[in-house]
């Protein structure tokens, strides 16, 4: 029901936006042409916060590398095929978005545009010739931010609340889990897993219920968690993007994800006409500036010295590539 | 097997367990008026997800949350009466008019919201309503946390079981509501308008939808997001029929749900099963289910159920 739900707003939205091109296009024709043409394609609505940090990239990328830039929302599996197939063929040369529910699909239809450069986040690999993939490795800022944890719970009970049990949660997780283990040996961890991507209402009520059992810190992997530590008055972790204008008082610090590295390499290499199927992952990474640890902002008081010096020498070892952080995509169990 | 127990024995989960089961209760009963007129309103979900995206505008715009309730209360009036039009006015098949209603009312949600709000990074948000603690009796030790201490809805809500049972069961109208589901001919011989009725139970099912929809974007949550109802509607079709059309009996359906549901979250973070986490999310679903086989399997659905009302004809 949902499925035929969202595609028709879906295709509503690429009715209009196609409307919108073709305008555009007859308008400026003459600039456009010059222009790099890049399309998206997102499974969930665009403030879905993993979503919007792609999008954030893209349309940053209008503006500083004079891309064309258009994407359709809310793509559920049943009409992925149809709308990546659309812009394809509507001579977009680049098709970016993610493709977790859709990777079969998504493969399939860029074998049949091999002159078109596709690049998807993706759990799995790239695939020749033309499908390149690339995800949110922020589990270097996600083991800052356990470190954090670890030092401020007086508990020593620290939560997650996560979507599912997927490789790119499971390692967030664990790495906010082992950074607070490192600081703190006492710590422990509570896991829960709301099984979608995008239900506040749920995440927040899975947030209740760690704290009714000791959390004191908790780490909000999905959107909604947030709101239910600044109910309950404790400290907060974000994710995905700085999320501390959701509860000042509560959000010491955000695992940020920021696609601009990777956004302005595909495009940069796809301009250049040296486009392969290759996996862009390492540009997620810290020292690529793909991820960070947000600023304090009302915590920067808050915060003891002594922590923030640790993760000031923690970053400073990541950066310079003397420490790892480790990568543990198995499905964390709760303490 | 203690450690489930352990889990149980906590105010905390009590009081989640009544804030889960608030929305649903709402919608529940609002589903149970309509099925009784005989009509199935499976408009349920859209009608939902759009009152609570019309709520939260009207709350957000005007800065006064109740204003967000009543517009989302009209909301639910409005395509409940479109619903009538469908099934009672056209006499066409429930399951198609719901269904459509629901993807009209779903579709207008996303595009309202899109036009409303554009395409934020973040989602707008309101400050949600505030635990409103009974004075005097929020103190009790335990049952004062557990029952009196919540948002003004919930009370609401769950004074709305008793306010329905007596209005169904003791009022001339409800006999009248009753009987339409029942046997309309009846009803019609006897000098009830059979359509009016059936408007008047859809209308009242699409209000009550609309504030357990509001119910998200403003009290549980402080925001309208796209998953902000996720199939809670479709739940509720479920609990009116293991609540056997009674009132009181969908209130103990609703509770059900939202313990289990309640507890599934506890046993995740406890940490003291060892099971993937679908199978404590599939929990209250399949408690429903079981229950529903064992406590529903002679429940009689009102006999008029589905079947649209042709003046003089059999």
């Amino acid at each position: 029901m949902k499925t035929g739900t969202k595609s028709l707003s879906g295709r509503i939205l690429a009715a209009v936006l196609m409307l919108a091109a073709v305008l555009a296009l007859s308008a400026g024709q003459a600039i456009a042409a010059e222009k790099l043409r890049v399309a998206a394609v997102f499974e969930t609505p665009i403030e879905e916060p993993w979503v919007n940090q792609i999008h954030v990239a893209l349309k940053r990328a209008e503006k500083e590398l004079g891309i064309e830039y258009t994407w359709s929302e809310s793509v559920k599996s049943a009409d992925f095929a149809r709308v990546m197939r659309e812009y394809a063929e509507g001579g977009y040369q680049l098709v970016m978005g993610d493709a977790f529910g859709a990777e079969r699909i998504a493969r399939r239809v860029a074998k049949s545009y091999p002159n078109t450069a596709f690049t998807f986040g993706s759990g799995i690999g790239p695939a020749e010739p033309n499908f390149a993939v690339f995800d949110n490795w922020i589990h270097e800022p996600a083991y800052l931010a356990g470190m954090i944890a670890g030092k401020l719970t007086k508990s020593n009970t620290i939560g997650a609340v996560a979507a599912m049990t997927i490789p790119e949660v499971n390692r967030l997780c664990n790495a906010f889990c082992s950074g607070a283990k490192e600081v703190n040996p006492k710590a422990k961890c509570k896991f829960s897993f709301i099984g979608s991507f995008f239900d506040p209402p749920k995440a927040k009520e899975a947030a209740l219920a760690q704290i009714d059992q000791g959390v004191d810190v908790i780490y909000a992997e999905r959107f909604g968690v947030i709101e239910a530590a600044a109910e309950k008055g404790i400290p907060a972790v974000g994710n995905m993007s700085d999320q501390w204008q959701l509860a000042p008082d509560n959000v010491v610090t955000s695992v940020v994800w920021d696609m601009w590295p990777t956004v302005r390499q595909v495009v940069n290499v796809v301009k250049a006409g040296v486009f392969t199927s290759q996996d862009f992952g390492q540009f997620s990474y810290m020292s690529k500036g793909g991820s960070f640890l947000a600023p304090y902002h009302k915590w920067e008081d808050k915060l003891p010295k002594d922590v923030k010096d640790m993760v000031v020498k923690r970053r400073q070892e990541i950066l310079d590539g003397t420490f790892r952080v480790g990568i543990d995509e198995s499905a964390p169990k709760s303490e | 097997m203690s450690d489930i127990f352990e889990q149980i024995f906590q105010i905390g989960f009590f009081t989640a367990m009544v804030r889960v089961a608030t929305p649903l209760l709402l919608a529940t009963l609002g589903e149970m008026f309509s099925e009784r007129s005989g009509v199935l309103n499976l408009g349920i979900e859209g009608i939902m997800l759009l009152a609570a995206m019309t709520g939260f505008s009207a709350g957000y715009f005007s800065g006064s949350l109740w204003l967000g309730i009543v517009v989302a209360a009209m909301t639910g009036i409005v395509f409940g009466a479109l619903m009538g039009l469908l099934t009672v006015t056209l006499g066409l098949s429930q399951h198609v008019s719901g269904l459509g209603v629901t993807l009209l009312c779903s579709g207008l949600a996303f595009f309202g919201y899109r036009l409303v709000f554009g395409q934020p990074s973040q989602p707008p948000n309101v400050a949600a309503f505030e635990s409103a603690p009974v004075p005097l009796l929020s103190e009790l030790p335990v049952l004062g946390p557990i029952l009196f201490d919540h948002v003004t809805l919930v009370y609401l809500a769950f004074l709305l079981v008793p306010v329905a049972a007596f209005v169904l069961y003791r009022t001339p109208w409800g006999l009248n509501l009753r009987t339409v589901g029942e046997n309309p001919h009846a009803a019609a011989s006897a000098g009830v308008s059979v359509a009016w009725k059936r408007y008047q139970a859809l209308m009242i099912s699409g209000a009550l939808f609309g504030i357990g929809g509001a119910y998200f974007s403003l009290a549980q949550f402080n925001a309208f997001t796209f998953g902000v109802i996720s199939g809670r509607g479709w739940v509720c079709i479920a609990l009116v029929v293991l609540g056997r059309w009674d009132p009181w009996r969908c209130a103990f359906a609703a509770l059900l749900f939202g313990a289990v549901d309640a507890l599934q979250l506890r046993l995740q973070s406890s940490g003291v099963i060892d099971l993937p986490f679908q199978v404590f999310l599939l929990l209250p679903f399949l408690i429903t289910v079981v229950a529903m086989a064992l406590v529903a399997r002679n429940a009689r659905a009102p006999a008029a159920l589905l079947l649209p009302y042709r003046k003089e004809e059999r």
